[in-house]
């Protein structure tokens, strides 16, 4: 249980910036860069990124702890607080803004908060994301 | 090959330097975020003086908590256990054929291996210094055999190098160096390193690359008998009238440098994965059963704590049971050594100073997968010859281990077939189960070409949806170490946090037990010294 091959490429990578050392695969069926996530459309990167902990309806789950539901969650009314969740996380939700860009963050962040029987319909921008990197 | 330095250009030159620099530069990394440091055991823990009584609780069956109840019991401590799941160990466990794992969402899996077959989701290689680990294995005895890391007849791969073709990793290794040390032996020759080297080094160093490089008498790296030494023959060498033994060409320095394949050839010589590596035999959870059978009776199953609750007299923890809920139950002792994960305990009420609250919410937990495969027959020895050791690749699986153990055995076989991180372990996890094995069935047929009609079953586990942890591991970086980790394993009243992610060694079970070992040593001297 140790990161081998990730470490030890991610190491030649920021230690060699000069050459593109590693070469970046990716495949016919939405898997892209090792640290990048693929998908750019708020549902392609739910799908692809969230739905891991949140679930395919954003039901969440309970185990010895738990990953809150995104359905008819109050708390997205404000989109800086899941912004900034995504960006940098909290407790058991790990930090993505590595993983994003900012018109990802937003697109996630958007879809959402316009999903799961949620309707805030405030668009989050480019911008806002931007204001939440650290 | 190379004697006059063909299309040798300066991208390719600052790669090679780059490589060469690498494994140096790789291990810093490595080291300043806490990997690759030599376990500081020295043996089995002497807890002298009289506890007097006291009691501690342990939340957590870990191999932490689980040692920390071995070493406090046997010192005259007494020790209760809570642990959520119905057995003991932890993220060290074992998959075998019969078990059956529901991950978080509900999705179901059935293990169907053979007898005898596993997948270890969790950790499955043990390096020959991590002291702790090995010497529990010896005194509660688990049989040890060697865990194969480097296997120079394994694969790396690209899927945009030599056509996506697989290569034997001695070829890329030996060529390589051989490729470097030419170079390097005419730049010496040309005089490039006077003003380095004395003049009695450059001989000694021409020597040397000579014989590491495996060069021919005029320093180059050439077909022949000594590069296919290294390198293996084109036809190899037979007795009576078998064909004539045939050097093999070695690959030019260009397709080497432009393939990326290097970036694989040094990960055998990190510390922590150098020969001689080790696994239990029969599965890595051999190790969570034998400390079970050592301290089974202490633990309570099925205990879901939801408050963790302490003041000068002692300390207090509710739980519930796991599988029903219902009416909370509450255990009190006079200190407690807490091995529940941050990413759950950040969720428990825990009564803790403001330092140690802080520690608990900014630890964030890598994502990770693994998906095991098991083959019809083990196609990778019958028709490739590869006995153990990993294929790697840049494919989003990064990599396939060949077991280590039941060579030739002519039943099925297991592979670890994805064992991926970051983006990769994201876009796997939140798939389900069957989709995961379908997409490292379709990496890993570009490797082996087998796997169409050899498949047989597979489990899948992505450490995200691990219900016992929501995560595979604490990910410290230098700044959250700097800021939480004094927090984070200091005794907090008469609490002691312990686990990998309390130690130097994150994810690896030698950090769980040193920091169990610890926080087991400092509380009994809180005790013993009033």
């Amino acid at each position: 249980m140790n990161r081998i091959t990730i470490s030890a490429a991610a190491a030649a990578i920021a230690v060699f910036t000069t050459v593109p050392a590693f070469p970046q695969s990716s495949d016919s069926t939405g898997f892209g860069a090792a640290t990048k996530i693929e998908a750019k459309d708020g549902a392609g990167i739910y799908a692809s990124l969230c739905q891991g902990c949140h679930m395919p309806d954003g039901v969440g789950a309970v185990g010895a702890g738990k990953y809150p539901a995104l359905a008819k969650n109050e708390n997205l009314e404000a989109g800086a607080y899941p912004v900034f969740m995504v960006v940098s996380g909290q407790k058991a939700m790990p930090p993505l803004g590595s993983y994003l860009d900012d018109e990802q963050v937003a697109a996630v962040v958007t879809y959402i908060r316009t999903n799961f029987d949620n309707n805030y319909t405030d668009a989050v921008s480019t911008e806002d994301v931007q204001a939440a990197r650290p | 090959m190379l004697s006059g330095t063909p299309q040798l250009t300066r991208r390719d030159l600052l790669a090679m330097i780059g490589t060469l620099a690498g494994s140096a530069a790789m291990y810093q990394a490595m080291t300043t975020l806490g990997f690759a440091q030599e376990s500081p055991y020295k043996g089995p823990l002497k807890l002298d003086g009289d506890p007097k009584g006291a009691s501690v609780l342990i939340l957590g069956a870990g191999l932490s908590g689980m040692v920390s109840a071995y070493e406090l019991s046997k010192a005259g401590y007494r020790v209760q256990i809570l642990e959520y799941r119905k057995k003991a160990g932890g993220r060290c466990w074992s998959l075998r054929g019969g078990d059956k794992y529901t991950e978080l969402g509900g999705f179901e899996q059935e293990c169907k291996f053979d007898k005898g077959l596993y997948l270890n989701p969790g950790p499955w290689r043990i390096p020959y210094h991590h002291h702790a680990v090995l010497d529990y294995c010896k005194r509660l005895g688990v049989r040890l055999e060697a865990f194969v890391q480097v296997n120079h007849n394994a694969y790396l791969h690209s899927a945009k190098a030599f056509g996506g073709k697989p290569q034997r990793f001695r070829q890329i290794n030996s060529d390589f160096n051989g490729h470097v040390a030419e170079l390097l032996s005419k730049v010496t020759r040309q005089g490039g390193l006077d003003q380095a080297v004395s003049k009695e080094d450059r001989e000694k160093l021409l020597e040397a690359l000579q014989s590491w490089g495996a060069l021919d008498g005029n320093y180059a790296y050439a077909a022949g008998d000594r590069s296919s030494e290294r390198r293996g023959f084109e036809i190899d060498p037979g007795g009576g009238q078998m064909p004539v033994p045939k050097p093999s060409q070695p690959i030019g320095l260009s397709d080497i440098v432009q393939s990326g394949l290097w970036s694989s050839l040094s990960i055998g010589n990190l510390y922590e994965y150098q020969t001689t590596m080790f696994q239990p035999i029969g599965g890595m959870d051999m190790i969570a059963q034998a400390f079970e059978r050592e301290v089974g009776n202490l633990i309570h199953y099925n205990a879901k704590i939801t408050e963790i609750d302490q003041d000068d007299n002692g300390v207090t923890v509710r739980y519930e049971d796991a599988q029903k809920g219902g009416e909370a139950q509450t255990a009190t002792a006079d200190w407690c050594i807490c091995t529940v994960p941050f990413s759950v305990l950040s969720q428990v009420k825990t009564k803790v100073s403001s330092d140690m609250q802080a520690a608990i919410d900014n630890l964030p937990y890598a994502a990770s997968i693994k998906v095991g495969l098991q083959f019809k027959r083990r196609f990778w020895e019958e028709d490739e010859h590869i006995y153990g050791g990993i294929t790697f690749t840049d494919l989003p699986n990064t990599l396939i281990s060949y077991p280590s153990t039941d060579y030739q055995s002519s039943g099925k076989g297991v592979l670890l077939g994805a064992y991926s991180w970051e983006a990769w372990a994201y876009e796997f996890t939140s798939l389900p189960p069957e989709e995961r094995i379908k997409k490292a069935l379709e990496y890993g047929a570009q490797i082996h070409p087998q796997y169409n009609d050899e498949f047989d079953n597979g489990m899948a586990v992505g450490w995200h949806r691990v219900p016992w942890t929501l995560g595979c591991y604490g990910e410290w970086t230098e700044e959250k170490r700097r800021e939480h980790y004094r927090a984070a394993s200091a005794i907090d009243g008469r609490i002691a946090m312990a686990g990998e992610h309390i130690s130097y060694i994150p994810a690896w079970m030698e950090g769980a037990l040193l920091s169990g070992l610890d926080a087991t040593g400092r509380l009994h001297q809180r005790v013993v010294n009033g």
